[in-house]
Parts: structure tokens; sequence; C-alpha cells
């Protein structure tokens, strides 16, 4: 079957939604139409062109209930440190289930105007902006999000202000239950010349088969520059669903890193719009598969001004029965002159039964423009082998490099030091423990 | 210390070298000369041991051990260096951690101790001077964005640190301005001791005022057609190659 | 920018010079599609029984399809009920026994079209087969062909002929559930050509059919089948032109390739239907489904020049069975006034070692839209599969708009495949180092134009070539002021 058809099992997420509507707040009119939205339709299936070659099929069995209670689980700060960019000096803003954590998190002064909080207690104030940057997409999980967020981070930075650290989203799924699903929402809001550095990591304790559905609004100032890294490694049973809107503005600089190394199905919508001239937009991922995962990045970079430059970096390594799955559609509309704009998914099998599907895309309206893209798929590069053999090391340890090499091309590009290093160790680790480097 | 003898060798069914005669003794640099085509890459690529050639005949020894039997890594091991005509770009590939590990795989091969990342930045720094390449190569992927020269450069950067006890050079001038070439063949001739030898592959006399052969040998359609001393590569200079291809057709 | 402007307006209305109607009476049947009209079809060329019987079995499966959305082109809904399936010049007595008794204002019409047919003046070392609206009207060098066991026909007559031949490969590559154009050709097929080259047979001249359609509300349905036996080699033209009409007419062919073991079979196409007008009136849909299929050590190579039709949907394509076989796809696809164009290839590695290449050179002027649709697909047995893909797209103008979707889909860990694609246009800086050195703008764009086609003109049968390139220049005709 290839349809997901979770309408069919009871309870369902519709059901569920009494409980938000007696609740009630500022945003009930916004959930109502999600929930209408999503009820027109659906999951959706491999036959919509967008789902091509993600089957839904794990959330089938699964009820996708959305956490609406926090869970009573008790963590500490140490436990939190030991998970990921504990030694960095950032500000950590913790969600457990879609829930925020004050306990675990950790905020220091931030300069003045500098808003780093949860969302949910500010909802009065983020009427207009919530969903202002999503609506138009046609994902249902959006919809879903929209009807069923429980909360999420809210960042502002304020005209010329920078965040003095980065600032660390550690989104945890703990639920014991199978089939819970914790919808996030997150508005990040960077006014015009405004600076920072974002990082995002989705992780999970324990095994059970949840669900993430994660949508992020992300409006970028006048010559703003953002770095946003996002880290996700759930653990294999889950299913991780994502959406990042992002709209710059003018001679914005936006650079979003994807690590996709966990859940057993993860799939990350990002949807750029370029909507001024002179920006420059990156978007660079990597994603690691290995027995039955499924990691599938989704995107549509807008180029709606002229003079923006764009480049979307994706390196895929698969192992054993998984499946890398790369949609990357330039879209080039006939204002957007002088467009740069530039494409490369790359992928490594490294067995007999991984798959890999990409479809890198132009679409091209305006005519003064230079557009590349570049995918490829296959083994190690032979004369690379060689030519570090010529330097004395023997094959296994040339392909090791070079797989750590076609993995650093892509952490690499974050410029922001302790967590490049870190995430390059995590990496190489992994590697290491999960995939046949031989 | 080298001993080249009747080697033939082709690519899938067609031949390119057509038995080889050379032997290169201790404390020697040799020129190998020739028109494009001649197959002086391929000889490089069949010494330092690249898949896809095929061997028909023939023998290579490097101080009395069959060379053709071991595999490309272990020949780096004994002591080949081959640096290429076309270096080869490895993205992602840092060329610090990528250097270190050569160098201490063949330190071990050796019996000598391997360099920490303090001992070899600062070796590697040094020799990086000399070679006048800025110290933030090391911080780049292996060879990529480098230009011609800097490819190059960062060959004998490899060799320097190696250090090989015999060197193949495949057209390491060429693309170089003649600062770099200087400084090159600086790096050439520093490695030179009783103890090594030097095999350069090159088009230009002009190399060979700087590192001065004691050999220079004329390789066309696969065979040494002419051997001398240094004053044949100014006689082909001036007068091409037309003239041995005649004698020998 | 307005200079930029008026020349692409001179350029859209830049003549079509085949679009001229003959004048000679034909059999057209009503229009409409039901079984009648399928048993009418058969009966008119005395199909045998089998045959009629596939024809209604599509036309069944036909009758449960929906028309496909997924190509990036826009035109309203095609009412197949308004469409004769068959139009054919009406026959004296028997018809003509050769091409010496054909109507000689047929004869005229490829006289026109510069395909002379009768003895004096035909192409040396061509062949050629004449289609007129449903109907083959004769071929040329028969006799030659036929000493060489060749055989070069209508695939009505080789029906009659051969039909063992015809019964064993009819639908073995394009089966008649194919989609929903090549399933409507299936049920309606009028007339098209037959090749076969026998074992170990070099085909010894070009063989080529020329497509023309002339009468107006006729869909033209034609199927072609080529069958090279085990180590046979043939080189196959087809060329397409029909009169310019306000209305859109409907070419729904079907082309089915078998090469078998160490064979090789060579086509190309030089596509000039009528494109319509600037506004999008008139022009035909061509929507074509045509692939091979390869077997051990063969080679299928599709060439083809896009430059007429007001929408081209097309993807000649190549199934590599057997172990290292070998596709290929070289294109030039030109869209200008208001044409749409959604073409490409599907390249499907199934044996070990198989190879394919793909080449597309897209041209978009006018209000023109071209896109380039791609599949390479590795199976998981196709070890050391190997693709690339270069597909590139030229920009004259600001109206129009280039796309590029190419699917790749691996499954095979030694599988090797690599796509690269750009999109440009025609730099000032090109026109001025030309204009510099002598050269006018209109020449300068032709001669960038042509350059950038070069890969794929290189691949035409030489006499060809020049004629497509001729093409080409003329489509350009004006896009400089
Ligand atoms: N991979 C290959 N496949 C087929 N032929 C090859 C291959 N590599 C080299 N050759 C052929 O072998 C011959 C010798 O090539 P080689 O590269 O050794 O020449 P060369 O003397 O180094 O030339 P140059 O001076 O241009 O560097 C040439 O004819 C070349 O085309
Ligand atoms: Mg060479």
């Amino acid at each position: 079957m290839s349809s997901a058809t979770a309408n069919e099992t009871a309870p369902t997420p519709i059901e569920a939604f009494a409980r938000v509507e007696q609740a009630g707040g500022p945003l009930l009119p916004l959930r109502k139409t999600g929930l209408a939205r999503f009820a027109e339709r659906g999951f959706p299936t491999t036959r919509d062109e967008d789902w091509r070659f993600t089957s839904l099929k794990p959330l089938a069995d699964l009820p996708f209930l959305p956490t609406l209670e926090p869970s009573d689980q008790a963590f500490n700060q140490t436990e939190i440190n030991g998970i990921t960019f504990g030694r960095h000096d950032v500000d950590r803003l913790v969600f457990v289930d879609g829930h925020h954590s004050s306990d675990l998190s950790l905020i220091s002064d931030q300069p003045d105007g500098v808003t780093v909080s949860n969302l949910a207690d500010s909802l009065s104030e983020l009427k207009n902006d919530i969903s202002s940057l999503s609506a138009n997409d046609e994902n249902p999980f959006i919809a879903l999000n929209d009807a069923f967020f429980t909360d999420g981070a809210l960042i502002r930075i304020p005209s010329n202000g920078r965040l003095a650290k980065p600032v660390h989203l550690v989104f945890l799924s703990t639920a014991a239950g199978d089939g819970q699903a914790a919808h996030v929402r997150n508005w990040i809001d960077a006014g015009d010349n405004a600076q920072g550095t974002l990082v995002e990591s989705h992780l999970s304790l324990g095994q059970a088969a949840t669900s993430t559905n994660v949508v992020t609004e992300t409006r970028i100032g006048a010559g703003a520059n953002l770095e946003h890294i996002k880290f996700q490694d759930q653990s294999d049973s889950t299913v991780h669903l994502a959406s990042l809107h992002s709209e710059l503005s003018k001679d914005a600089r936006y650079a979003f890193h994807s690590l996709a190394l966990g859940s057993r199905l993860s799939r990350n919508n990002l949807r750029m719009r370029l909507a001024k001239p002179g920006i420059e937009c990156v978007l660079n991922g990597l994603y690691m598969t290995h027995s039955d995962q499924l990691a599938d990045h989704h995107m549509i970079v807008d180029h709606a001004a002229p003079r923006c430059d764009s480049h979307e970096y994706f390196n895929g390594i698969l192992d054993n029965q998984s499946r890398g799955v790369f949609h990357g559609r330039i879209l080039v509309q006939s204002d957007a002159q002088k467009t740069n704009a530039k494409q490369t998914n790359k992928n490594l099998i490294l067995s007999d039964h991984a798959t890999a599907n990409t479809k890198p895309q132009l679409e091209i309206y305006a005519d003064d423009v230079r557009c590349t893209h570049g995918a490829t798929v296959g083994e190690l590069d032979d004369d690379a082998i060689f030519y570090l053999q010529t330097r004395g090391l023997d094959t296994k340890t040339a392909r090791r490099m070079l797989m750590h090499g076609f993995a650093g091309e892509i952490v690499d590009r974050i410029q922001h030091d302790g967590i490049r290093e870190e995430l390059d160790q995590l990496v190489w680790n992994r590697l290491e423990d999960k995939h046949h480097l031989d | 210390m080298l001993e080249i003898k009747n080697l033939q060798a082709g690519i899938e069914d067609k031949p390119i070298l057509r038995g080889i005669d050379l032997s290169v003794n201790a404390g020697e640099v040799h020129a190998i000369m020739g028109p494009n085509g001649s197959g002086k890459s391929t000889l490089a690529s069949v010494l330092a041991g690249r898949d896809g050639y095929d061997v028909t005949s023939g023998e290579v020894l490097l101080q009395n051990d069959n060379l053709l039997n071991l595999a490309p890594e272990e020949r780096a091991r004994e002591g080949v260096f081959l640096a290429f005509q076309y270096p080869v770009e490895i993205p992602g590939v840092n060329s610090a951690y990528f250097l270190r590990s050569a160098v201490n795989e063949i330190r071990k091969h050796r019996g000598e101790e391997e360099l920490d990342a303090m001992h070899f930045l600062k070796a590697v720094k040094t020799k990086m001077k000399e070679l006048g390449l800025s110290e933030d190569f090391l911080k780049r992927p292996v060879n990529t964005g480098f230009s011609g020269g800097e490819k190059k450069r960062n060959e004998i950067l490899q060799m320097a640190m190696l250090n090989p006890r015999l060197a193949v050079l495949d057209e390491t001038d060429s693309g170089l301005d003649i600062d770099a070439l200087r400084i090159v063949a600086d790096g050439v001739n520093r490695l030179k001791g009783p103890d090594n030898a030097q095999v350069v592959i090159t088009h230009y006399q002009r190399l060979l005022d700087y590192i001065v052969p004691d050999f220079v040998h004329v390789l066309y359609d696969g065979r040494i057609i002419k051997s001398g001393d240094k004053t044949l590569a100014y006689e082909l200079e001036e007068k091409g190659y037309d003239w041995l291809i005649q004698n020998a057709a | 920018m307005n200079a930029h402007t008026d020349t692409i307006d001179e350029f859209v209305a830049s003549d079509y010079k085949y679009g001229f109607v003959t004048d000679i009476e034909s059999e057209s049947l009503e229009p409409g599609l039901n079984k009648d009209v399928v048993r009418f079809i058969s009966a008119k060329k005395n199909e045998p029984e089998w045959l009629l019987d596939w024809r209604l079995k599509a036309l069944q499966h036909f009758e449960k399809m929906k028309s496909p959305t997924w190509p990036q082109v826009k035109y309203p809904p095609v009412d197949f009920q308004d469409i004769s399936y068959y139009s054919a010049p009406k026959k004296k007595g028997d018809g003509p026994k050769s091409l010496d008794e054909v109507d000689p204002k047929l004869l005229e019409t490829y006289e026109k079209l510069g395909v002379p047919l009768h003895e004096r003046a035909r192409l040396a070392g061509v062949a050629i087969d004449a289609v007129f609206d449903s109907e083959s009207i004769g071929t040329t060098f028969k006799e030659d062909l036929a000493k060489a066991g060749v055989i070069f026909c209508s695939i009505s007559e080789a029906v009659q002929k051969h039909p063992e031949l015809v019964k064993k490969y009819l639908g073995t590559v394009v089966p008649y559930t194919d989609n929903f154009y090549a399933t409507l050709n299936s049920a309606v097929f009028s007339d098209g050509s037959f090749v076969y080259i026998p074992q170990g047979t070099r085909c010894p001249m070009e063989l080529s059919t020329y497509f023309r359609i002339n009468a107006a509300n006729t869909g033209q349905f034609e199927r072609t089948l080529i069958v090279a036996e085990e180590s046979s080699h043939v080189s196959y033209l087809e060329g397409c032109t029909a009169p310019m009409r306000d209305e859109n007419q409907l070419h729904a062919a079907v082309v089915e390739l078998v090469a078998l073991d160490n064979a090789e079979i060579k086509y190309s196409t030089v596509q000039n239907w009528y494109p319509g007008d600037e506004q999008g009136r008139g022009g035909i849909y061509n929507f074509v489904t045509k692939r091979g299929v390869c077997k051990t050590n063969a080679k299928i190579s599709w060439t083809q020049v896009e430059t007429g039709s007001a929408i081209t949907w097309k993807y000649p394509s190549v199934i590599l069975q057997g172990d290292n076989s070998i596709g290929e796809f070289y294109s030039i696809a030109l869209t200008n006034k208001a044409q749409q164009a959604d073409t490409g290839t599907k390249m499907v590695h199934i044996g070990k070692n198989t190879r394919s290449t793909i080449v597309s050179k897209g041209i978009s002027a006018g209000k023109g839209q071209n896109s380039y649709r791609g599949l390479v697909q590795v199976g998981k047995k196709a070890t050391k599969a190997r693709n690339f893909s270069q597909c590139d797209s030229l920009l004259i103008g600001d109206k129009c708009g280039a796309h590029t979707f190419p699917y790749i889909e691996a499954k095979n860990p030694s599988a090797s495949i690599e796509h690269e694609a750009t999109t440009s246009k025609i730099g000032e800086d090109q026109i001025f180092y030309c204009n510099q050195r002598g050269l006018e703008p209109q020449d300068a764009v032709n001669m960038i134009v042509n350059g950038f086609c070069k890969e794929v003109f290189r691949e035409l049968p030489m006499e060809f070539a020049i004629e497509a390139q001729k093409l080409l220049d003329v489509s350009l005709e004006g896009s400089v002021g």
C-alpha cells in the first residue's frame, strides 16, 4: 500500500481537535482552517508528485495523535548537556514533545530587543505573523500543524541587533507510546541588518515510534545575516516532518544547513522566497542513511527578484536498504534577471540495496540568468583513491578519508567554528559506527 | 636503484609502452623528454601502479624488489613518489589531515615514530615557507580550487614531506611562472642525496637549467630512442624531435 | 530593451514555408471515436482478425483513461469525438500499383516539400516512404532494398505481406496499455513505416519516412515499427510538415524499435509540423511515444531536431535490457511564437555495463516554453551502469521560459550517473565579439545557436544535418535587430 491512510485508524487526529477547540486562544480561527484543510486533503500519497518517492507507510499504522499535554518525565540539565552542543556557550531553549521546558532551558542576557523565548506565551502578539509565510503551502502537514501546534521557539532580533551567542533550540521526543505526534511551531524574525547563529536539534530519548511535525517560519530583514543549522538525529523508529518557510529581504544572507541522520522517515520541506534583490541564500545538506531509513529533502527556491544568488549543496551517503531523496526546484520568475543559481546533489551508494532518487529541477522564465545544476550517483572516485594510494594510504584508509571528505564538503560550510567541529566529529563517528566503509 | 627491463604495457588492447629499458642509480637525476602522447605519463603511472594498465612483459625492480607485484600504497611506502601531471582534486578532504596521514603511514612502514599534530604542523609549515605556499592551503581540501601552479607546488610539498627514495615528476614544470619554477626546482634539488634518485619528465630544457640531469632520454612511441647527457636537451630544444624520429624509423 | 522586443516581434512573424494545402479529393471518416470507427479503419486496411481485436482492446482501455496533466504544457482539452480518425486521398480503381501511378498532385506536393519521389529526382542513397494523412502513397527504392533482404514499406503493407513479423513485434515495446496517447494510437493507427533488417545486414541506404498532414480536422496516428535482427545496422530518418490552419490538429504517433543482439538502430527526426501563430492559434499537437529496446551489445541512438508543432510532448526512450547495450539521445528543441515543448528521454538500465548518453539543447525564443524532462533509471542488476546527461538551455528574449526536470533513480552501488544542466542567454559579449569581427547580429545569433547545437548536429546524417541547420536559421530569423 503506497498511501498512508491514518484516517482509517481510530482515534484520528481530527477527533483530538475537540480539546484544542476547548482550549480556544487567539489562533483558534487558524487552527480551525488548518483542521478543515487537512480533513479535505488527508495524508499525501505517492501519487502526489511531491511525494512520489516518499511513501508515508511508516505513518499508516500509527494514530498520529497530537501530544497535547506535556510529558511528566523528569530530566536534568546535566542530561541535556550530555546530548549535543552542551560544551558550547549557547543559549538553550528546550522543548519536550512540543512543550516548552523552562527548567531545562538556559537563557542568558541577550542584547536589548532580542527575544529568545517560547512562542505559546506570545500568541496574541503573533496572531498576524504565524502562518503568514506558510499559508500558501498545500502540504497537509502544515495544515495539521496549524491545527495542533503546541509550542515552539520565538526568536526576534531587532534591526541592527545581533544574538550575543548562538541560540540552540532543542526538541526532544520522549513519548513512550507509539503514534504520538509533537507539533512544533517556530517563528523567527531577524530585523534589518540583524545577525545571529541558530542551531536546531531534534533528538529522541527512547525508541518509541513517535512523530515530529515542525513548521518554522523565518523572516529575514534587509541586510540581515543568519546562519541556521538543523541537526536531526532522532531514533530510527521515528517519523520527522519539517517545513521551513523563509522570506528574505534585500541583500539578506541566509545559510541553512541540514544534517539528517536519524528517523526512519524524515522529510524536510524547504521553501525559500527571494523577494528582494541582492540576496544570497545557501541551502546545504547532508543525509546519511542506513537500515531502512529514508531521508528526503524537498526544496523550492523561488527567485522573485533580480540579482540574487542561491546555492544548494546536498550530499547523501546511503547504506543497507535505505533511500535518499532529493527534490530541488529552482524557480526563476520573469523579473528575476541576473539570477545566479546553482544546485548540486551527490550520492554515494554503499550497498546493493540502497536507492537514490534525485530530481534537480530548473524552471526559468527570465532570460538573463546563470543557472546550473548537477547530480551524481555513484561510487567513490577511482582516481582519488589511486592518488591517496600513491601517498602511502591503503585502500581502506583512502576510502574512509574520501567518505569523510564527502560528508566534510557539507559540514565545512558551517561557519560557526565550534559547532562545525563538533558536527564533523559526530558525522565521522557515525560513519564509523553505522556504515560499510570498506 | 631502479631497474626497468623491457617494460611493455598498454590499456585494454592498445599497446603504449613497447619495451622500455632504463636503469637509475642512487644519486642520479634522469630527465625524460618526448613528444605528446609518446607514453611518458603512462610510464609514470605504471611505475606508481595505476589500475587499468596491463603490463604485458618486462619487469621493474626497486632495490631488487619487484615493484610490479606491489599495490600502489606499498610502492609509495617503499619510497616511490609520483608528482602527478594532473593532480586530483579531492573535495572535502582537508589537506593537513591528508598529508599527516600519508606521512605517518610511511613513517610507520619505515619503523619510525608517528608525528603528532604539533610536530607535523611545525614540519609542514617550514616546508611550506620554503616553497612559498601560504599556510591557509592546509585548511583547504586537497587540490580543490587550487590554481594549476598551486597544485604543482602542492605536489612538491608532499614530496618534501614524504622524502621518497625515487621521485618521478611528471611535467611538474608546466604551468609554473618563473619564480615558482625556481622554487620547485629548489625543492627537488634539496631532496637530492646519495641515497635517492629522481626521474623528471618535462617538455622544456628550461627546467633542466635548474635541475641538472645526469642523463636525458627521449621517449618516442613507447620506446627510448635516444639517451645522452644534458647537452641532448639543448639539442632537442634547438632541433625538435623530427631528426631523432627519422633516425629511429 | 525596446529594440529587443521589436526583434522578437519580427521573429515571431517569420514564415512557415510548408503551410500550403494540397487540393485533392480525399475520403474522410466523419469525426468521432467508437468501435465502428476502429472496425472501419481495420476493414479499410483489410486487416486480420487478431489486429482488429488488438485495436478494439486498446479502444476499450482508452475509454477508461484520463489525459495526462503532468507535462509542463497548457492547452484546452482535446475533444476526441471531434476528430476524424481516417482520411486518405481517394483512390481511382484499385489504387496505384507503383509510384508512377500516384496522383500527380501528390507527387507535386512532395516535390514542393523538397522530397521528390519520382525516379529522376530522387535523393540518391535515401529510400523514402511518403505518408499523406492516413495512408502511405508509396515507397522508393523498394527493389534495391529487397535485394539486400531489407523490408521497407508501409505498416499496412507489412500487415498484408509479413503478418508474422508484425504480429511478433507490434506492441512489444509500447504495449497498447502504455499511456493515454499510445493507447489511442493503438486503437486507430492509420499508417506508418515498417522496417526489417535481416541478421548480419547493414542497410545499404538511409531509410526515411516523410509525414504530411493535409486534410483538416483529422488526426494523424502513425505507427512505425523497426526491427533490426542480430548484428544488423540501420539508419532511419523521419520528417514532418503540415498546412497552416487556425485549428489545432492532433498527431499521436507511436514508434517501436527492436534492436536484437549486436544490432544498431539510429533514428533521426526532423520535426517541422506547423507551429501555430504567435497567439497560439493553430498548429499541431504532437503527442508521441517513441521507445526502443536493446538486447545484448545492441545500440539505439535517437536524434531529434524539433522546431515545429504548437505543443510537443515526446520522450524517445531506450530500454537497455541486454548487457553492454548502449542508449543515446541527442536533441535540439526550439520553441518560438507560442510554442510549448516538453521533451526528453528515458534511459532504463537493466543489463550490466549498460551505458547511456543524453545531450539535450533547448532554445526558447518569443513566448516559447521549453522543458526537458528525463528519467535515468538504474535497476538493481545493472552493475557498472553509466549515464552522462547534459541539458543546456538558451534563452532569446524575455518572454520565454526554459525548464529542466530530470529524474534520477539508482539502485545499484556501482552505477555512475552524472547530470549537468545550464541555462544561459546569448551573451551580449558574445554577440559583440562577433560584431567586432564584422558579423551581422543575426549571423552572430545563428552562429552561436548553431555552435550551441553542434554536438547534436554531429549525430545527424550529413545531408540532414545541413537541412536541420538551415531550419534553425530560418526559425531564428529576425531574432536580433
Ligand atoms: N586511459 C587511456 N585510454 C586510452 N588511451 C590512453 C589512456 N591513457 C593514455 N592513453 C594513450 O596512450 C598514449 C600515451 O599517453 P601518455 O599520457 O603516456 O603520453 P605523454 O607522453 O605523457 O604525453 P603528454 O606529453 O601530452 O603528457 C597516448 O596516445 C594516449 O592517448
Ligand atoms: Mg603526460
